[in-house]
């Protein structure tokens, strides 16, 4: 099982700990492998990757807390591809947003949720987790 | 000339990176930062990222430096990008072509970024001037004026050793007068906020008005490193011996060489540093220089994560909105 920065690695956690999986989670800061690096420049809070050393041949359960236009886990696959070849990734994810940019698609969702496009879906946590809608025009940039 | 607005884009981002001299400490900040994300890339099992894939970064190199050199190159091939070395004394230069020849002729190639060294002071900005918008230049030190990718590595590694910058002393030994390091470290240092910056040597090697950089001079190296967290040695180049700035290497060492013995007055978790390469014998004693205080080293990982941070942050500059994309 691999989690996504953020928020992705707390819904990650709490799966991991409910299926009792014996092998250590891993983690996944995408980061360096976003798209609009050339608008938006470097993040210098990276968390580093943990991945185990070897993913050829493994199924990979990818987890995250948003999947919308897909951006973050075309970056994700990318960089699970520079660590080796798996046999399958299967992806989890809490919260289903529909306006997909790419043609990637949750193997298993928690809910989904529609919102207008001012609007973000945003995770909550790490303790207690909660989910929190946003209008983009009252965050501060 | 304003030196901060040539160094930075409309939105404060860095788009050169010429000399500390004029950024702000949240930006120092930002770089020290950036680069603590790219150790932990480099000290993964895959050591690439591909931030700057399809970028072409070249190595202006008109002074030889076989260390800055590789590093920049290391740095710029973990970003997957392309790097260009050019060997200046068998390239035209030698033929007699000017600098801002050279450079032309390098953007008519479609390059994304110069990493320059040069002997004349101010080549790095002179540069920045005259190139095309798109390209940024990176300054790899420039006659006795700058060398801000080093103080920056040897911030960060003083920030992973001893923390917070707010109550560090500071004390940096050798040949200011004609260190283009020690320069860059005494902005950085001071930008950064420490207690105290010193500054140690022979009033030979001391510029006249050293304390306008805003640091304590000492002409006795005991005396100087009483109460001091940090030492940075600074290398001892021949020429100074035959141009009558110093006596001898011998005498030299004597007065001012770090030895266990003369550390005794200094904070027992001193740490020892140096741009390098070293002296043993000159401006640092073998036994210090090879023990767990010194992290020489360490200064040269950090060099890989400061100029990975360094670059990545200056291409990465555009017009345009600052948004983060949807997931």
């Amino acid at each position: 099982m691999i989690g996504i920065h953020t928020g992705g690695v707390w819904i990650a956690n709490h799966l991991h700990k409910t299926l009792a999986l014996r092998e250590a989670l891993g983690t996944l800061d995408i980061s360096f492998y976003r798209d609009d690096f050339t608008r938006v420049g470097v993040n210098p809070q990276v968390k580093p990757s943990r991945l185990p050393l070897n993913l050829d041949n493994r199924h990979i359960i990818l987890v995250d807390d948003v999947l919308y236009t897909g951006r973050t886990i075309r970056a994700a696959l990318n960089e699970i591809f520079d660590y080796g070849r798996p046999a399958a990734i299967l992806l989890a994810v809490l919260v289903d947003r529909s306006g997909r940019e790419l043609p990637i698609q949750a193997d298993v969702a928690g809910i989904q949720i529609d919102v207008a496009e001012n609007q973000q879906i945003k995770l909550q946590g790490p303790e207690p987790l909660s989910l929190k809608i946003i209008d983009t025009k009252d965050v501060e940039k | 000339m304003n030196k901060t607005n040539t160094q930075l884009d409309e939105h404060g981002r860095l788009r050169h990176f010429l000399t500390i001299e004029g950024l702000n400490r949240s930006l120092l900040v930002d770089i020290l930062n950036t680069a603590e994300s790219f150790s932990s890339v480099t000290e993964q099992a895959v050591k690439k990222v591909p931030l700057l894939r399809g970028k072409t970064i070249v190595n202006l190199f008109f002074e030889s430096s076989t260390r800055t050199r590789t590093t920049f190159e290391l740095a710029a091939k973990r970003l997957s990008a392309d790097v260009l070395n050019i060997n200046i004394t068998a390239s035209a230069t030698s033929k007699g072509e000017t600098l801002l020849d050279t450079v032309r002729n390098l953007e008519a190639m479609h390059c994304d970024m110069f990493i320059v060294r040069h002997p004349f002071s101010g080549a790095a900005h002179f540069i920045a001037q005259h190139a095309a918008p798109h390209i940024s230049i990176i300054n790899a030190g420039d006659g006795r004026h700058a060398h801000p990718t080093q103080a920056m590595l040897d911030m960060f590694t003083i920030r992973r050793h001893k923390g917070d910058f707010h109550k560090l002393r500071i004390a940096i030994v050798g040949d200011i007068a004609h260190s283009r390091v020690a320069r860059s470290q005494i902005h950085a240092l001071n930008i950064l906020g420490v207690e105290e910056v010193r500054v140690i040597g022979p009033k030979t090697l001391i510029p006249a008005e050293a304390h306008t950089l805003g640091v304590h001079v000492y002409h006795d190296l005991r005396e100087g490193l009483r109460e001091v967290d940090v030492v940075i040695m600074l290398r001892i180049q021949r020429e100074r011996m035959e141009g009558a700035f110093l006596p001898s290497e011998h005498e030299y060492f004597h007065l001012y060489g770090l030895t266990e013995e003369k550390l005794e007055l200094a904070k027992p978790d001193i740490i020892v540093m140096h741009p390098g390469p070293i002296n043993r014998g000159v401006e640092i004693d073998s036994v210090v220089a090879d023990s767990s205080r010194s992290l020489i080293l360490q200064q040269v990982t950090h060099g890989i994560a400061i100029r990975m941070a360094v670059m990545s942050m200056a291409m990465g500059h555009s017009a345009g909105e600052v948004e983060r994309e949807g997931s």
